[in-house]
């Protein structure tokens, strides 16, 4: 098989394919084939069918977004009681010592001054 | 549904039918939570959307697929439409993107060859190269090898080129239906004809070497 004959030949063919007028050609043919605008049968029916379904999960979304909600400001809120209360026992425990204190050297006094005397 | 009734009008025996709703009534009853409403929209506006989804789709059953995201997507964003402008061309715009976002998807399996061009499209590209006049642009063989390198161009080469040559748009038009701007819109026309033309001298040199 002689290639070169034949790429010639190719070329040559090529070579008078205007490309600009097969662009405008095929452009042609295109608007030519308007495609057609038929609707399959009750395609309305299908898609409210779906949008029906799809509205009652989103019924049921807002519920499970609001409990969400609810559940994330209950966990707030308790850790906020907790660390409220972690702080009011740390600072009573701290006065409760200084009371400790207070009351031994309040009752002992006496006590000591009797040894201090003695 | 949000629909008039009928009107007795003093002097007039008999009652008028009722009025069908208007578009703004419809969408103001879908918005105000009746989904019944909406399919009136859909069953006026349908072939419209049938027919831009025709010109994307690579299957009859894709057409399907985008018509019913289109309103599944027009039914969720209808809280988008502000009525300024009519609920057609809201509706094209949401329509051309949906078919663009498919067309992306698709981007993976675009194949670059013509090896497997049937008799009449090959014998049409031999009548065009000996005689272009003697290739008419009506034939189904001109059809076909537009439709194979539609399939071939990039997805916005698609788009431009289906909207601006093919469907003979403005530059305005298609950038309002894309959401380009008019200057991305000129330089994608012009890139997408250098790609057309790119594609059209492959198919050429495939068929003759």
């Amino acid at each position: 098989m002689n290639v070169t004959r034949r790429g010639d030949a190719a070329s040559k063919t090529m070579s008078r394919m205007n490309l600009d007028e097969l662009h405008t050609k095929l452009i042609a043919a295109a608007r030519a084939d308007a495609p057609a605008d038929r609707v399959p049968y009750a395609f309305e029916k299908r898609v409210s069918a779906l949008l029906a379904s799809r509205v009652a999960p989103h019924a049921l979304d807002a519920w499970v977004t609001g409990l969400w909600r609810a559940a994330v400001s209950c966990v707030g809120v308790a850790a906020l009681c907790g660390m409220l209360a972690v702080i009011t026992s740390a600072s009573s425990a701290a006065s409760s010592d200084d009371l400790v204190q207070n009351l031994d050297s309040t009752l002992l006094a006496s006590v000591d001054q009797t040894d201090q005397a003695q | 549904m949000a629909c008039r009734s009928s009107i007795d009008f003093p002097g007039i025996s008999g009652k008028l039918p009722p009025m069908e709703p208007t578009e703004a009534e419809l969408i103001a009853a879908v918005l105000k939570g009746d989904a019944a409403s909406f399919e009136p929209l859909v069953q006026k506006y349908s072939p419209r959307v049938f027919a831009t989804a025709r010109r994307y789709a690579r299957r009859e059953s894709e057409v399907d697929d985008i018509a019913q995201e289109v309103w599944l997507k027009a039914f969720e964003k209808l809280g988008s439409f502000r009525g300024e402008a009519p609920f057609e061309h809201w509706l094209m715009r949401m329509t051309v993107r949906t078919c663009y976002d498919i067309l992306r998807g698709h981007q993976r399996n675009r194949e670059a060859t013509f090896t497997d061009l049937s008799e009449p499209e090959n014998d049409w590209l031999e009548r065009f190269a000996a005689a272009p006049e003697s290739a008419g642009d009506n034939e189904d063989a001109a059809k076909l090898l537009i439709g194979r390198v539609m399939e071939k161009l990039s997805p916005q080469a698609r788009l431009v080129i289906t909207l601006l040559e093919i469907e003979d748009r403005s530059v305005k038009e298609i950038a309002e239906l894309t959401g380009w701007s008019v200057p991305l819109v000129k330089v994608r026309a012009f890139r997408a004809r250098a790609e057309m033309k790119k594609i059209l001298a492959k198919m050429g040199t495939e068929k003759y070497l």
